[in-house]
C-alpha cells in the first residue's frame, strides 16, 4: 500500500528530523512537510539533516488550506508536530497556532477519506507540576489541579480536540505522544536555553526532579508510530531522573537560589516556575511494552549529550 | 589493632570520603523516580539522626523479625509528638536493625514547604496518595504510613496514646491491591517529646499550618522550646496481617476495607496500652 505522509511543524528541529527519517524510508512514497515559515537553508544550520525528497508546502495551519493539501496528495498519515511552547510571538498568537491550528488540521482529517492514521505530539506538561500530585504520572493520572497556564493549557486543549476526533472517526488510528522535555545537541527550547545561562536561578528550598527524552529517541518513536498502528496515549520519556542541582553540577554552572517571586520577576512564566519548583516525572512503561523497545539514552546520558556540544 | 593497619584504615576512610564528596560535587549520583537518594540517606541523614535515636530517646525495638527482609510490606504506625520525630526514628530503626529504607507517605503540607519537601524526597518519602503507594508496593518497597495524620500528631497531651480515627482506610486498599502484608507498628515515647497543652488556632490559620502548639517550653523559650524532651521510646513491629488471601476486588469493597481497618486499629491500641505499661515512666532513667 502507498504511504503519503504529511508532517506539520517541519521547519522546526524535530519536525525536520522526522520528515528526513521518513523520506529516507523507501516504503514511504511521499513526504509532504508543512509549516508557517519555510525551513531554514542548510547553510545556516549545518547540523540540520537534509529534508531529502520532502516536499515543502507553506501553509498557515490556522486557515483551512491544509485540507486542500491533504486531499490533493491523498495523504494517509498525518504527523502533527507543530505544538510550540516558544515565546517567539505574542502569547495569543502561540495559543492560536497551537489550539486553532490543531482544530483546523483535525477538521481536515475528519472530512478526508484517505487519512487513516493521525499522530499528535503532545507533552507531559499536561500533568502540570504540583506538590499535591503523585510523584510519577502514568497516562491515566488525572491532573491534580486544572491547568491555567499557557503552554500546559494549550496542550490540554489540543489533546481534548484529538480525543473528540478519535471519537468521531474511530476508523482512524489516533496516537497521542506525551513527550518529556526534549534534550539533545539540536534542541532549542526554553529549558535548553535555561541551561545555557551562565548562572542558573533556582527556587530556594526546592530541587525538582527532571526527566528528559533524547531527540534521537523522540525521532525514532515518531517515525515508527507514523508507519505502524499504535492507537492510544503514551508517555515518551527516558529512564532515570536527575535533580536540577545534579544537572547544574554536571553542567558546571553555579546556581542562585532565590525566592519564587524573584524568578517571576526574571521573566519565568508561571508554568515554568511550577516546573522549576516541583519538577515532573512520568512512567513510560506503556510505550516500552507497546513498541517492545526502550529509549537508547537515559535521562543522564541525554543531558550529557546535550552538554557535549554546548561546552 | 596494629599501627600500620590503623593507618591504612584512616587513609581508606579519607579516600572514601573524598570519593563521596567528589560524587556529590559533580552531581554523579543516582536517585530513584521518587527522588530517593540512598547515598545521602545512609551517609548523611541517618548519621545525623542516630545520636538522637540511641542516646536521647534510647529507642528499643521489638518484633523486628516481623519485617520482611526484601519484599513489599506496609508498616502502619501511630502518630504523635507534635513534630514528626516518630517518623524519623522509625526510619532509623528500620535502617539500622532491618537494613531497609522505609518509604513513608507524608502530608501535602510537607511537599508544599521549601527545604522540608525536598529533604523528605531525598529520604525516600513521598506524598500520601494511592498512585504513589501502589507504585512503591508493586516495586517491593517497605512503605510506612500514619493513618491518623494530623489528628494523631497534633492531639493534645491529655489524649496521649489514644488512637484517633484512621482516615478512609486507603492504606488497606493499597495493601490488598498489592497483596502485601500489613505490619502494625506501635510507637511509645513520642507522645511525651513536646507535650501539647494548648493551641494557637488563629496564628496557625494565618501561617497555613494545621496547628501551632503551646507546650511547657514553646513558645516561651523560643527555639530552645524546640528541643524534644528525652523520653524513653519503644517501637514494636507486630504480627503481619496477610492480605494476599483477599481478592483484588475486595480492595474496592468498603465493608472489607473498614473491617480490616478497624481490626488493625484495635490491635494497635491494645499493643500501645501494653507497651506503655512495659516501658513505665517516660523520664525514669533521667530524673
Amino acid at each position: 500500500m502507498t504511504h503519503n505522509v504529511l508532517v506539520t511543524g517541519v521547519s522546526r528541529h524535530i519536525g525536520r528530523r522526522v520528515a528526513s527519517a521518513l523520506a529516507a524510508d523507501p516504503d514511504v512514497d511521499r513526504v509532504i512537510g508543512v509549516d508557517t515559515v519555510p525551513p531554514s537553508s542548510p547553510s545556516r544550520e549545518d547540523d540540520a539533516p537534509p529534508l531529502g525528497r520532502t516536499e515543502f508546502v507553506r501553509v498557515d495551519l490556522r486557515s483551512p488550506d491544509v485540507a486542500r493539501v491533504i486531499s490533493a496528495a491523498d495523504v494517509d498519515t498525518v504527523v502533527h508536530l507543530s505544538l510550540v511552547s516558544g515565546p517567539a510571538k505574542s502569547r495569543s498568537a502561540v495559543k492560536e497556532h497551537n489550539v486553532i491550528g490543531t482544530m483546523q488540521l483535525l477538521a481536515a482529517c475528519q472530512r478526508s477519506e484517505t487519512v487513516r492514521r493521525v499522530v499528535v505530539r503532545s507533552t507531559t506538561a499536561v500533568y502540570g507540576s504540583s506538590p499535591n500530585a503523585p510523584a510519577v504520572f502514568s497516562e491515566d493520572t488525572e491532573p491534580a489541579e486544572a491547568s491555567h497556564h499557557g503552554y500546559e493549557k494549550d496542550a490540554v486543549e489540543v489533546e481534548a480536540s484529538v480525543r473528540g476526533f478519535a471519537r468521531r472517526r474511530p476508523d482512524v488510528v489516533t496516537t497521542t505522544l506525551r513527550f518529556a522535555a526534549l534534550m539533545g545537541p539540536g534542541v532549542d527550547s526554553p529549558l535548553t536555553r535555561y541551561f545555557a545561562r551562565p548562572v542558573l536561578p533556582t527556587v530556594f528550598g526546592f530541587d525538582p526532579r527532571l526527566q528528559f527524552v533524547h531527540e534521537d529517541d523522540a525521532v525514532e518513536v515518531l517515525a515508527r508510530v507514523a508507519r505502524e498502528d499504535h492507537p492510544g496515549v503514551f508517555n515518551v520519556a527516558a529512564d532515570g531522573v536527575l535533580l536540577l542541582s545534579q544537572c547544574a553540577r554536571r553542567a558546571g554552572r553555579p546556581v542562585l537560589p532565590v525566592p519564587s517571586p524573584a524568578l517571576r520577576f526574571l521573566g519565568f512564566s508561571s508554568e515554568q516556575l511550577a516546573f522549576l519548583t516541583h519538577g515532573r516525572v512520568v512512567d513510560a512503561a506503556r510505550l516500552a511494552v507497546e513498541l517492545g523497545h526502550r529509549p537508547k539514552y537515559d535521562t543522564a546520558a541525554a543531558f550529557d549529550d546535550f552538554l557535549a556540544v554546548r561546552r | 589493632m596494629s599501627e600500620p593497619g590503623a593507618r591504612r584504615d584512616t587513609s581508606e576512610a579519607a579516600a572514601e570520603l573524598l570519593a563521596f564528596l567528589r560524587r556529590r560535587i559533580s552531581g554523579d549520583y543516582e536517585i530513584d523516580e521518587f527522588g530517593f537518594d540512598p547515598e545521602f540517606h545512609d551517609r548523611v541523614m541517618i548519621e545525623l539522626l542516630r545520636p538522637l535515636y540511641r542516646h536521647w530517646f534510647r529507642v528499643e525495638t521489638l518484633g523486628m523479625a516481623n519485617v520482611p527482609a526484601d519484599s513489599g510490606a506496609l508498616v502502619v504506625a501511630n502518630h504523635s509528638g507534635t513534630l514528626p520525630l516518630d517518623a524519623l526514628m522509625l526510619q532509623v530503626a528500620l535502617h539500622d536493625e532491618a537494613d531497609r529504607a522505609v518509604r513513608l507517605l507524608g502530608a501535602h503540607l510537607v511537599y508544599q514547604l521549601p527545604v522540608l519537601g525536598h529533604l523528605a524526597r531525598k529520604g525516600g518519602h513521598t506524598l500520601a496518595c494511592p498512585e504513589d503507594a501502589d507504585r512503591l508496593l508493586r516495586k517491593g518497597e517497605l512503605v510506612g504510613v500514619f493513618p491518623e495524620g494530623f489528628k494523631g500528631i497534633g492531639k493534645p497531651f491529655s489524649e496521649r496514646y489514644r488512637l484517633q480515627r484512621f482516615g478512609r482506610g486507603g492504606f488497606v486498599t493499597s495493601a490488598i491491591r498489592a497483596g502485601v502484608p500489613i505490619i502494625p507498628c506501635s510507637i511509645v515515647g513520642a507522645e511525651e517529646i513536646y507535650p501539647k497543652i494548648g493551641d494557637m488556632p488563629m496564628l496557625a490559620r494565618m501561617l497555613g499550618l494545621p496547628y501551632l502548639p503551646i507546650t511547657p517550653f514553646f513558645p516561651w523559650l523560643g527555639l530552645f522550646g524546640l528541643v524534644p524532651l528525652p523520653s524513653k521510646w519503644l517501637i514494636e513491629f507486630g504480627e503481619p496481617i496477610r492480605t494476599d488471601e483477599y481478592d483484588t476486588e475486595d480492595a474496592d469493597d468498603p465493608a472489607v476495607v473498614f473491617e480490616l481497618t478497624d481490626h488493625i486499629r484495635e490491635t494497635m491500641q491494645q499493643r500501645l496500652n501494653e507497651l506503655r505499661v512495659r516501658r513505665g515512666l517516660a523520664f525514669s532513667g533521667i530524673f
